[in-house]
């Protein structure tokens, strides 16, 4: 099983504090900040798990997610979602477009870490 | 002899002849039987009331005293008759088809039915005729002198007798004027009287000319010899007052109430007139034949101071022919009583028509609510009007004492009467007379008259001599003979000249000037247009009518459904197979009354008019159905006008609607947008302290390093906290300036200063001290807010490696221009449009803040009274604030 995670977030302190956790839990952390190539990237990186801001500089993260959802081979790749936007109408439309698991920021360490873990789970089962 | 006694046997027994004749002629009339009655010969004899005693006895006193000039009085009517009938005519036609019932009603209709100027008349008409009525009761008396003079065993008493006469006359008018209500005010019985009435004056006046001429003069030849001898044939003739007389008596003629009632309101058919018009003044022919060999012989053969009014009467008793007397006698009696009942009657119409009534309908207050019991008091007040008009009569002779000469009273009352004469043909003929012309007219050419003419003749009592010598208030020109100064003319001449010209000019400028309301207007046309439309009767005759084509039009104007179910509904009642009914007289009302409903009755009735066919369009109709027609436009036009509102109202809201919607959506996304900028520190925060809370084991620098952050992004919240309120307080319109003097370079100074304090990376500012020093006065901690802005954002975006920022300062008229620009990439152009909105950040910009510098920016100098905006083209970021040196906003 993989522990490889790719961070697509703009925001430097958010990124700081996801890689702390991320990474004293064992994790490999990878991080891009900017929605327009975010696609190649994540692409190219073949992470176990996408972490993915919303609101990104060039590109919306919802637009992100269904191009992915639109190529085969990222598919089924487990995506978390993270917004600052409090709005139900993004989840909604994430859930719609196959986003694995969807989270408003500010959100509790634990929160992240176990949805992380969980998601992991999953898509390791066979 | 013929004793008094005797006289006044006949005189009754002629009066009860009187009474049968009516009374039988209204009974026939009533039965239907009347053929005989309604011929033109009684028409002309009707006419025959023109010749009344004064006719009878003063046409011969009038020739003794002033010779031929007694041919006027006949000639004037002659000329109506025979030159004019055409216009009786249209008289006769106006006066059948709009039912008048007198002179002052036909007057009053024509100016859009208005009551004033119908007492004017009625008021002019019992002034005039009042003094006339008096003279018929005065010729009566002295014919009856006569006689007693004659009779010295009677014991006569003038007075007593001239109220018998009067109160007899009274009855007999009352009883056959007053008999009934009649639409058509018809009096069959009053005029079989007064036609037998005429054929007696006649056979007596032609009785005693004959008498004259062979029994007293011996034929013709030597009545000739005599009348050349006579000082009449050699009298000239005065051609004013012939020219007067004859006008007046033309006048008269047809103003006169009397004649009007005879002649328009008692006619039976229009084509009686062409009779009359040849047969009337033959009759006035043969009543004059003899006046000048009676007068001539007269003057010849009876003692000197004689009454020439009365020889008709005197030379036949001075000749003992008593029976001849006797005729003569009921003749000046027939030419009286027919003259006063037919006047009296008139006058009561109007009297009761147009004042009695009108208040004591107005005098109960319910004035619609009446029905039944009207008849009764039109009938009493009619009654009661003639009672009083013979009373009228009666004191105005014992008032007057009975002395002027017949003739003169006669020329006053039909100069008065004359006075109706403009507004009647102008009426008549011209459809911009106006009631206010009429009127005007009427009052002075009724005042001239009174003043001029009646009251000199009334005598001192009524206007004093000095007035008379000397003018009203003692001016000159206001003598009543010679008005403006004209002097030396004949009273009468005098009179009828002035009143006449007066009364008819201003009747025709104030007719000109003045406006006809619609219903005048509709008269006029009516009056004016007589002979254009038929006035036949309402109702319809289907025998032509196309009952498919009413339905089609029903069908049209009710729909079909409601159209059919109609015509159905009335073929079912008329027992008729089929869905079609007869085109029966009713069913044509039903139908208009149906239609009336859906497009106005008048619109209604022409249509059916149009199929039926039987009845033409009026003017009155097209009339009708054009203001119809002007109600349903003006109401449509209402209806646009309103739908147009309508539209407008309904824009309003939509554009109101998308307002708000945007509004709500703007508000969305700013809401959203707070959101996220609220919660992106705030999950810096929650993150960074629960690392702390939870990691056991961080080292010293990793916990100084979260507590860093910490500090950092709540100093970051704090910031977008104040300037989230600083821009509400701003837009709202609510910021309080605190405006003072300052120069320019302190302000530049205290920005430089404060937005560099604690940069890390170094800008170097070069500020161009061009013009610093200038003195302004504006809110300097607003401004220094924009500067603090603008030098920390190059401060924070200049990529260059040794970023400058250059500030230079520039006048413009009352302005002053502060460029900042600094040697950056600068910004964008397709960003370029949207920096000054709020949470717009340039792409990939790391550094802080919210996005709400710009905005804030903007805010401020709009409210300063300039503005700040970006400058393309200049290499690097380059910003403008425009400023007004001296702010004129302190107010706002």
């Amino acid at each position: 099983m993989g522990r490889h995670v790719l961070l697509i977030e703009d925001e430097p302190n958010i990124i700081e504090a996801i890689r702390f956790l991320l990474t004293r839990d064992g994790w490999a952390v990878e991080t891009h900040s900017d929605g327009t190539d975010a696609v190649e990237v994540i692409r190219a990186a073949e992470p176990d798990l996408v972490i993915l801001d919303l609101m990104l500089p060039g590109r919306s993260g919802m637009d992100i997610l269904r191009d992915l959802r639109g190529i085969p081979e990222t598919a089924k790749l487990p995506i978390l979602m993270l917004t600052a936007r409090g709005q139900s109408r993004d989840r909604e439309m994430a859930e719609r477009a196959g986003v694995s698991r969807f989270m408003t920021k500010p959100f509790s360490n634990a929160e992240v870490l176990t949805a992380v873990r969980d998601l992991l789970a999953q898509a390791s089962r066979p | 002899m013929a004793s008094l006694n005797m006289l006044v046997v006949v005189c009754l027994g002629y009066v009860a002849l009187l009474f049968f004749v009516a009374f039988a002629a209204d009974r026939l009339a009533a039965r239907g039987r009347s053929t005989w009655l309604r011929s033109p010969l009684i028409y002309t004899l009707s006419l025959s009331i023109y010749c009344t005693a004064w006719t009878f006895y003063g046409a011969v006193g009038y020739a003794a005293r002033s010779g031929l000039e007694f041919v006027t009085i006949y000639l004037g009517p002659t000329l109506v008759m025979v030159g004019w009938w055409w216009g009786l005519r249209k008289l006769v036609r106006i006066g059948r088809s709009q039912r008048v019932t007198s002179i002052a009603d036909l007057i009053s209709s024509r100016y859009g039915k208005s009551n004033t100027l119908a007492i004017c008349v009625t008021l002019l008409a019992v002034i005039g005729v009042t003094p006339y009525i008096s003279l018929q009761l005065q010729s009566i008396t002295l014919s009856f002198t006569i006689f007693s003079d004659a009779d010295p065993t009677a014991a006569y008493a003038e007075g007593s007798s001239v109220l018998l006469v009067a109160a007899g006359l009274a009855v007999f008018a009352i009883l056959f004027g007053t008999r009934n209500l009649d639409v058509n005010e018809r009096h069959h019985g009053v005029v079989t009287a007064v036609a037998l009435e005429a054929v007696v004056k006649l056979l007596a006046l032609l009785a005693v000319g004959v008498y004259v001429v062979w029994g007293l003069s011996g034929g013709v030849d030597s009545m000739m010899e005599r009348i050349d001898a006579s000082p009449i044939g050699t009298w000239q003739v005065h051609s004013g007052r012939w020219a007067a007389i004859t006008f007046l008596s033309a006048a008269a003629f047809v103003c006169l109430p009397r004649m009007f009632q005879v002649m328009v309101v008692e006619n039976d058919d229009e084509r009686h007139l062409r009779t009359a018009a040849w047969a009337f003044p033959l009759y006035m022919l043969l009543m004059s034949l003899f006046v000048v060999p009676i007068a001539v012989v007269g003057l010849d053969i009876m003692p000197p101071g004689e009454n020439p009014d009365l020889f008709v009467l005197t030379i036949p008793l001075s000749q003992g022919r008593e029976g001849l007397a006797m005729l003569s006698f009921l003749g000046g009696f027939s030419s009286a009583t027919s003259m006063v009942i037919v006047a009296a009657m008139a006058l009561s119409t109007m009297v009761s028509n147009h004042i009695v009534m009108p208040i004591w309908l107005s005098s109960r207050g319910d004035g619609a609510s009446v029905s039944g019991d009207v008849r009764n008091v039109v009938l009493l007040s009619r009654r009661v009007s003639i009672a009083a008009i013979l009373a009228l009569g009666y004191f105005y002779y014992r008032l007057s004492g009975g002395g002027a000469a017949l003739a003169s009273i006669g020329l006053i009352a039909f100069a008065g009467i004359a006075q109706i004469l403009p507004a009647l043909i102008g009426g008549l003929f011209w459809r911009g007379a106006t009631r206010t012309g009429a009127l005007v007219g009427l009052v002075v050419g009724f005042v001239l008259w009174a003043y001029t003419l009646l009251l000199p003749a009334l005598g001192a009592g009524l206007l004093p001599q000095s007035v008379l010598q000397d003018g009203l208030f003692g001016v000159a020109w206001l003598r009543p003979h010679a008005l403006f100064g004209i002097d030396g003319l004949d009273p009468i001449v005098h009179s009828v000249m002035w009143s006449m010209m007066l009364n008819a000019t201003i009747f025709c400028a104030v007719s000109l000037a003045s406006f006809p309301s619609p219903l005048e207007r509709l008269q006029g046309a009516q009056f004016v247009n007589v002979f254009d439309h038929s006035a036949g009767p309402r109702g319809w005759t289907g025998s032509v009518a196309q009952s498919e084509d009413l339905m089609i039009m029903s069908q049209r104007i009710l729909g079909a459904g409601q159209a059919q179910d109609l015509f159905q509904r009335e073929a079912e009642a008329q027992g008729v197979r089929g869905h079609l009914p007869e085109p029966t007289p009713a069913f044509l009302e039903m139908l208009e009354r149906e239609l009336a409903g859906s497009v106005g009755a008048a619109t209604a009735h022409a249509m059916i008019g149009q199929i039926v066919g039987g009845s033409s369009v009026s003017v009155e109709d097209l009339l009708a159905v054009a203001d119809e027609s002007a109600q349903m436009l003006e109401y449509s036009s209402q209806l646009e006008a309103k739908s147009v509102e309508l539209s407008r109202t309904a824009r309003k809201l939509r554009e109101a609607n998308e307002k708000l919607t945007q509004l709500s959506m703007q508000k969305d996304a700013f809401l959203s947008q707070v959101s996220h900028e609220l919660r992106t520190p705030m999950t810096s925060i929650r993150a960074f302290s629960e690392i702390l809370r939870d990691a056991d084991g961080l080292e010293a620098a990793e916990q100084t390093r979260c507590a860093t952050i910490i500090h950092d992004e709540a100093l970051r919240l704090t910031r977008l906290l104040n300037d989230l309120l600083d821009l509400s307080v701003l837009e709202s319109g609510q910021v309080s300036l605190n405006m003072r003097y300052g120069v320019l370079s302190e302000v530049l100074d205290h920005a430089e200063a404060a937005a560099l304090a604690g940069a890390d990376t170094p800008l170097k500012v070069i500020r161009e001290w061009g013009g610093e020093a200038v003195q302004l006065q504006s809110d300097l901690d607003r401004l220094a807010q924009v500067f603090i802005n603008l030098i920390a954002n190059a401060q924070k975006y200049c990529n260059a490696e040794q970023p400058e920022l250059r500030i230079r300062v520039q006048m413009a008229g009352h302005q002053v221009v502060i460029d900042f620009i600094d040697n950056g990439r600068g910004i964008p152009s397709e960003a370029q449009d949207t920096i000054f909105e709020k949470f717009v950040r340039l792409r990939g910009e790391k550094v802080g803040g919210a996005g709400l510098g710009l905005a804030i920016c903007r805010e401020i100098m709009q409210r300063l009274g300039g503005n700040v905006t970006y400058l393309t083209d200049h290499g690097g970021g380059a910003f403008r604030v425009v400023l007004p040196v001296a702010s004129r906003i302190a107010a706002q």
